[in-house]
């Protein structure tokens, strides 16, 4: 074994950089998610018409998010947007169009086979009371189909928070880039790493622990 | 199309051996690390399934782990860490090791649900046929669920190609970097940025169309 020391102070005197530094990752990977549920919907709905050129359209996007590697996307539109002269995104929001992309295409997945999950009947009894097509989706689909996706939407919201991560590749103070920084200042690598993978570890499990609670409040129809 | 310094063709010829390098490096990366979750992850899957109290708790805690953590940060903790216990390793292996060890977690994961997928009857007929614990699992239960696990595996073979773009971060030399060395140099960030693409995309949707047509194969399987 070597001969390491370990020195908390360090960790200590930059706490408040830790915790800013997680929320804002916390908040883009809900703003992300967010976003990315509107495109997911959507495209869904896009997936699933009738008309074969959109559902196709939807399949490529899909396809196409689910094989780039998301660092590729991130890099991409941070320095090729500007090439296009669209130069009104910062860094942050960068990022946040990138995550959303990515987070609508798996969201349109996790849509598409909860609108697919929805028994046929209830359309019908809807249909049959004279609700109009835009009160079915709204009173009947959606929110059924909501239920039915909660534990999938749960573990995207996650998965998002852990991808935050890449924006520290593009110099987005979330908490790996606040963390690389500290080590790189103070090089003590066990505690600033043990403290970073520590804080993702318990969010992540505070996360799912309550979206947990939030799925049992709403438990889908079984 | 013509072929004259500054064009994009003639700019994508030059840079074909650095992009072809880095290409070598992302699927060697990824391959080497495919290679180590698959022979690991088998192992901490038996661990999962069959393991005494403590090892499956163990197996739990590592696999619980490293799903909880970005593989970045574990890329970056494995690469300032090693070089901590005095193992001066290069970046290259220190990628290989942390992404080898991040989808270790996710091959135990699907290995422990195809496991328990085979009916606890198959189990129990090997047992009263007189087989030991190792013929058990060669000769029933890993046949089985060899099917179950073929489709997840390709999906996290897939992952860990996408994961390798992350090595670019502690410098290794992988596709996504060594294009990004071309862009430096010829400033043309669209067009190389959608070639890098590109070529992504030619490996993955592969991988993806292997995956789907895996699970077609074995969709027969009811137990």
């Amino acid at each position: 074994m070597i001969d390491y020391h370990f020195d908390w102070s360090v960790i200590t005197r930059n706490w408040d950089k830790f915790t800013d530094a997680l929320l804002l990752g916390l908040g883009l990977a809900v703003v992300s998610l967010a976003i990315g549920s509107v495109i997911g919907l959507l495209a869904a709905y896009a997936r699933l018409s009738p008309r074969k050129w959109l559902s196709y359209l939807v399949w490529a996007y899909v396809e196409f998010i689910r094989c780039t590697p998301l660092l590729l996307l991130i890099f991409f539109l941070y320095f090729g947007l500007p090439e296009f002269d669209i130069t009104v995104l910062d860094k942050s929001q960068s990022f946040v169009l990138s995550l959303s992309l990515y987070a609508g295409a798996y969201m349109c997945e996790v849509f598409r086979s909860g609108l697919a999950s929805i028994p046929k009947q209830y359309v019908e009894a809807a249909k049959a009371i004279g609700l109009r097509p835009l009160q079915r989706q709204l009173y009947v689909v959606l929110p059924v189909m909501f239920r039915i996706t909660l534990p999938a939407v749960s573990n995207n919201l996650i998965s998002l928070f852990k991808d935050t991560s890449l924006a520290a590749a593009i110099a987005v103070p979330e908490l790996t880039f606040t963390a690389r920084q500290i080590n790189a200042n103070t090089f003590r690598v066990m505690e600033v790493w043990l403290t970073a993978s520590g804080l993702y570890l318990v969010t992540a499990y505070v996360i799912a622990t309550l979206l947990r609670l939030v799925e049992r409040r709403y438990a889908a129809i079984r | 199309m013509t072929f004259t310094p500054g064009t994009f063709w003639f700019e994508a010829w030059a840079a074909r051996e650095a992009l072809l390098v880095g290409l070598g490096v992302t699927l060697a990366s990824a391959m080497l690390s495919i290679v180590m979750a698959t022979v690991c992850g088998i192992a901490v899957g038996v661990a999962l399934s069959y393991g005494w109290w403590w090892l499956s708790g163990l197996a739990r805690l590592y696999v619980d782990v490293m799903r909880g953590i970005p593989l970045l940060v574990l890329i970056l903790f494995t690469y300032y860490g090693l070089a901590l216990f005095g193992i001066n390793v290069p970046a290259f292996w220190a990628g290989v090791v942390a992404l080898g060890a991040f989808a270790t977690a996710h091959v135990a994961e699907n290995f422990r649900g195809a496991v328990q997928s085979v009916p606890a009857g198959q189990m129990e007929a090997a047992k009263a046929i007189g087989l030991t614990f190792r013929q058990r699992l060669a000769y029933v239960i890993l046949p089985q669920a060899f099917r179950r696990i073929l489709p997840p595996w390709v999906n996290t073979a897939l992952e860990i190609v996408k994961g390798t773009t992350l090595l670019s971060i502690i410098g290794v030399i992988e596709l996504l970097l060594a294009a990004q060395q071309q862009m430096a140099r010829n400033y043309m960030i669209v067009d190389f940025y959608l070639l890098t693409l590109a070529l992504y995309l030619v490996i993955n949707f592969t991988l993806a169309q292997l995956g789907g047509v895996l699970e077609r194969r074995f969709s027969y399987l009811r137990y």
